[in-house]
């Protein structure tokens, strides 16, 4: 492929930059969770997730001399090579903490649920990018996006990987709503989910309906399911407006927070840096959503637009669900901080997606 | 979008400026943690500043259950080192109680050395186990003085509700001195401000408060006196109690059969305290303050002071004796059942002539005879230092009107003025009648706490004499007494001749506490000592000396010990000794010397053919 001098003059910047600066964000809060006093060695954990960076950035900017309308063409392969991993993680799965996430490739712990995501926005996308019928997509149309969901869906439940599978579920709404539906569709879809949720209840693990519970009242069982959210909250409020300053938070420096380098980064990163700091980390995200979802609106052809919007949902929901699980708004599920959390699967996922974001921008150009 | 962001944003703005104080406290609430320290115990010392009871450092051990990874193991393991099997249960007692998560339940004290040796080894095998090192108690001569010195244990749930400054697992002291004195030997107990994780390792300390030993407690005891005394009622069961009759110090105090103090600090073990609680002997009891006798024929000192005072009685006032009298159709005995004869006052102290007091019991009268007992202690508490001290009985005719609405028969006098029938006394109580005898009459609060000792050696607080009561006795009466008492030991027909020491005048009345009531029909001496131990009377002894400037007086009850001179006067004898090699009597005047050195001859010569000169009750 020539070099195109378009892609340097159009190259976007504003993403860039804002993925550099919350990979950065993550870098020093994965610091801080790891931080164990002046005297202790750095924790391997953090120069791993700067080699990530490193290698998210570079994968990050070779995406970008792809022309993302060819993923049209892969889109089903790459489905089905995803399905692929998960199946194989239930095979030869590396197990932690009671659910098989990983498959070990000697230098690298693969988490395919990370790249089900992507799949799933591709694969949807590919199927949404024809025009809807008059009046929208009626449900009829529905069942094979639902099969395509159903299959990553249920074998992420069956890791069990809570998170990811409401994740996937999110990110097809947001891909179904956009593309246009059919009203009749909606209301039926609707009062079928209204009449699933009593059902999910009932095959939802123990410690999931715990969390549940203890997400209405954490006071219930202080010391059990309620524990996180109870700990996450004071290293939160206890940040204060400015923060404890770095290194210096101490919920987190004593393991008082769970999972304090993926799930919970956030409060890590809150507790030493305060409102302040969080509220730029909320408007890094809104940056990334905004000019996202202006790509997503400026890009002339609709399978370009679809894929922002999904790779724009992945962002958002996956923002909006941790925070809010760690500041109490939200129940307990285990779903990581984009580009901030500990982590390479996800880490690499999230910053090839906002490459694909740069690259639609730049080829809207293109025509 | 917005809406999201915007929802995130206020709950952020009210966690963390709204809710900033109350989530700071909460997160320091998790990481620190005061740790207490507590602090090494006073030290008691003797009169003359040697040690009796110190502290040691011991090990106790101690589980964080949820620093343990797989608990039921630990527990195993750790009862297999130990060979216990109350771990758990402990472990579930603490939570009932209310513990804190991550604050350590003391599963064993005291350690001996192979368990410590056993954990220590084992450590990496019991996560959560740890030893602690603490400042124990250690009662340095055992049983010496228990019942004065008392004991420590655990502070009770009930302490702990009262007292604030307490806390789970401290020491607190439960009984005697240690009891009494809890607030100077107890110290301040130190802390440190410990930093820890979430799963309670300490990681620094923030804050070091440093402890202040406890303040050490010189006793009036003398260490050499005690151990004197504690071998001469060895093997007896009693109480004796030597006091300075100048002042009200306790010399001396013994209550036999007597505990191990160290047993209590070591957390008592349901199996020994069954074991002390359920000894017929009440080894528990502090014989000297809670044990109530009849006083017997000491009783005839008070008999002797109130007739003289009253005028009721004078020095030669003379009565006959036939071995005994009719009295309301009934037969009062003299122990010597062949009678006194005609006998005045001096010997009929000296014999302990029963039909003698019968008589002058009759001219008192019960109210003026329980007046001037009350006048001389008896019957009232002593107000010594120590829990639970038991006033006795001085029978009244008031007295019986409120116990039993009843009016006093003049017969029952007769049983007082012996010091039978509902008379009851604790031995402390007699060695102040000996004490009043000795000084003139002036009662003393008893005081076993010289002084308090502050941390830099100085006096904390000092126990200056505290005078109860005095009570005018003329001279000539305490001449007409002390003549009498000192012919007791050293006189023709002296009653207590064994508690005779060569160049010092020992002063003395025996007694006997007749324990089975009816006995009035056996003829005492006769089959005395083939009766059963437990219906053997108790033998008593109350003494001063020297005659002249006492120094030293003594109250001796050996129970079961048959007659007062054959049991009770040895023991007070070797007492005595040991005093006077402590302490040398003042030189003496010539005429003083000249006095003493006629009589311990006589008493000589005529001990020999007084053959019954023990057997009086």
């Amino acid at each position: 492929m020539a070099f195109d001098r378009r892609l340097v003059i159009r190259f976007d910047w504003t993403i860039f930059w804002s993925v550099l600066a919350l990979a950065g964000v993550g870098l020093l809060s994965v610091v801080s969770a790891s931080y164990r006093g002046p005297h202790k060695p750095i924790d391997p954990l953090v120069v791993r997730q700067l080699i990530w960076i490193a290698a998210g950035t570079v994968a990050m900017v070779t995406v970008v001399l792809f022309d993302y309308r060819a993923l049209a063409t892969y889109a089903y392969p790459f489905y089905v090579i995803s399905v692929a991993l998960l199946v194989a993680v239930q095979v030869i799965g590396h197990s932690t903490g009671g659910s098989r996430r990983w498959i070990n490739l000697g230098f690298f712990h693969l988490e395919p649920s990370e790249l089900a995501k992507l799949a799933i926005v591709l694969v949807m996308v590919r199927y949404f990018r024809e025009e809807p019928p008059k009046g929208g997509w009626r449900l009829r149309q529905m069942i094979i996006p639902a099969v395509l969901l159903g299959i990553p869906v249920a074998l992420v439940l069956k890791q069990p990987d809570l998170g990811t599978a409401l994740i996937l579920v999110l990110i097809t709404v947001t891909l179904v709503f956009v593309s246009g539906l059919n009203a009749r569709t909606m209301a039926v879809l609707g009062l079928a989910a209204l009449c699933v949720m009593p059902l999910g209840w009932h095959y939802l693990k123990p410690y999931q309906r715990q969390r549940l519970v203890s997400f209405i009242n954490p006071q219930a069982d202080p010391l059990g399911s309620g524990y996180h959210i109870i700990q996450s909250e004071i290293a939160i409020g206890s940040g204060g407006p400015w923060g404890k300053g770095f290194l210096k938070g101490t919920q987190a420096r004593l393991n008082f927070l769970p999972e304090q380098s993926t799930d919970f980064i956030f409060a890590v990163f809150a507790e030493e840096f305060g409102l302040a700091g969080s509220l730029v980390l909320l408007i890094l995200y809104a940056i990334l959503i905004m000019r996202g979802t202006w790509i997503a609106r400026h890009t002339r052809d609709r399978f370009g637009a679809l894929l922002a919007i999904g790779l724009v949902a992945i962002v958002f929901w996956q923002v909006a669900i941790n925070i809010g699980m760690a500041t109490g708004l939200l129940p307990v599920v285990g779903i990581t901080l984009p580009l901030v959390s500990y982590g390479g699967s996800s880490l690499i996922a999230m910053m090839l997606a906002m490459g694909l974001l740069i690259s639609i921008n730049i080829r809207r150009y293109f025509f | 979008m917005v809406t999201v962001l915007a929802l995130v944003s206020v709950r952020l703005y009210y966690l963390q400026v709204m809710q900033h104080q109350e989530m700071t406290e909460l997160a320091d609430r998790n990481r620190i943690r005061l740790l207490r320290v507590p602090a090494p115990r006073g030290l008691v010392f003797d009169r003359r500043h040697r040690p009796l009871v110190d502290t040691q450092p011991t090990f106790d051990a101690e589980i964080v259950p949820e620093d343990s990874t797989n608990l039921s193991e630990t527990i195993e393991r750790l009862e297999s080192y130990l060979g216990e099997d109350h771990v758990a249960d402990k472990i579930a007692d603490a939570d009932e109680e209310g513990r804190p998560p991550y604050e350590p339940v003391l599963v064993e004290e005291r350690l001996d050395w192979p368990k410590v040796v056993a954990l220590e080894a084992h450590q990496l095998d019991l996560p959560g186990v740890s030893l602690e090192i603490t400042p124990g108690r250690h009662y340095l001569y055992g049983k010496l003085a228990a019942h004065l010195l008392g004991y420590v244990g655990e502070v009770s749930r009930e302490d702990l509700i009262k007292q604030t400054a307490y806390h789970m697992g401290d020491e607190i002291g439960k009984f005697g001195l240690e009891r009494g004195w809890e607030p100077f030997l107890r110290g301040q107990a130190g802390g440190e401000e410990v930093e820890v994780d979430a799963v309670g390792r300490r990681l620094r300390v923030l804050k070091e408060i440093p402890d202040t030993p406890g303040e050490s407690v010189v006793l009036t005891i003398d260490l050499d006196l005690q151990q004197a005394a504690e071998q001469a009622m060895e093997g007896k069961n009693g109480a004796l109690v030597a006091l300075d009759p100048n002042n009200g110090d306790v010399l001396a105090m013994v209550s036999h059969p007597a505990f191990d103090p160290d047993v209590f600090g070591a957390g008592v073990k349901s199996a020994d305290w069954r074991t002390l609680m359920s000894d017929p002997n009440h080894p528990l009891q502090n014989r000297v303050i809670q044990g109530t006798y009849p006083p017997g024929s000491t009783f005839k000192i008070v008999d002797s002071i109130a007739g003289l005072q009253e005028g009721s009685l004078t020095e030669d006032t003379a009565y006959s004796c036939a071995g005994g009298i009719w009295f309301g159709g009934r037969e009062y005995h003299c122990w010597r059942k062949q009678g006194h004869g005609t006998i005045g006052l001096h010997n009929a102290i000296v014999r302990s002539c029963d039909v003698y007091f019968y008589d002058v019991g009759q001219h008192l009268g019960i109210d003026k005879l329980a007046h001037w007992a009350n006048l001389l202690g008896l019957g009232l508490k002593t107000g010594i230092a120590l829990d639970n001290e038991k006033s006795g009985v001085i029978p009244s005719s008031a007295w019986k009107q409120k116990r039993y609405h009843e009016r006093w028969y003049p017969a029952e006098t007769l049983s007082v003025s012996i010091g039978q029938g509902y008379v009851a006394v604790t031995p402390l109580q007699l060695a102040q009648l000996a004490e009043m005898v000795a000084n003139g009459g002036t009662r003393y609060q008893p005081q076993f706490v010289k002084e308090v000792e502050s941390l830099d050696g100085g006096v904390a607080k000092a126990y200056p004499p505290v005078v109860e009561q005095h009570v005018d006795i003329s001279p000539e009466t305490l001449q007409i007494v002390r003549d009498a008492m000192a012919d007791v030991v050293n006189g023709p027909g002296g009653t207590a001749h064994k508690a005779a020491l060569p160049g010092i005048t020992v002063c003395a009345k025996t007694g006997t506490a007749q324990i089975v009531g009816n006995k009035g029909s056996l003829v005492a001496g006769e089959d005395e000592d083939k009766m059963p131990e437990k219906y053997r009377d108790h033998a008593w002894l109350i003494a001063f000396a020297p005659k002249e400037h006492p120094q030293i007086a003594i109250a001796c009850l050996v129970e079961h010990g048959g007659h007062g001179g054959a049991a009770a006067a040895p023991v007070v004898h070797d007492v005595m000794q040991r005093f006077f090699q402590l302490y040398p009597p003042a030189p003496q005047t010539p005429e003083l010397t000249e006095d003493r050195a006629n009589r311990p001859a006589i008493a000589r010569v005529l001990e020999d053919d007084t053959a019954d000169e023990t057997a009086e009750r």
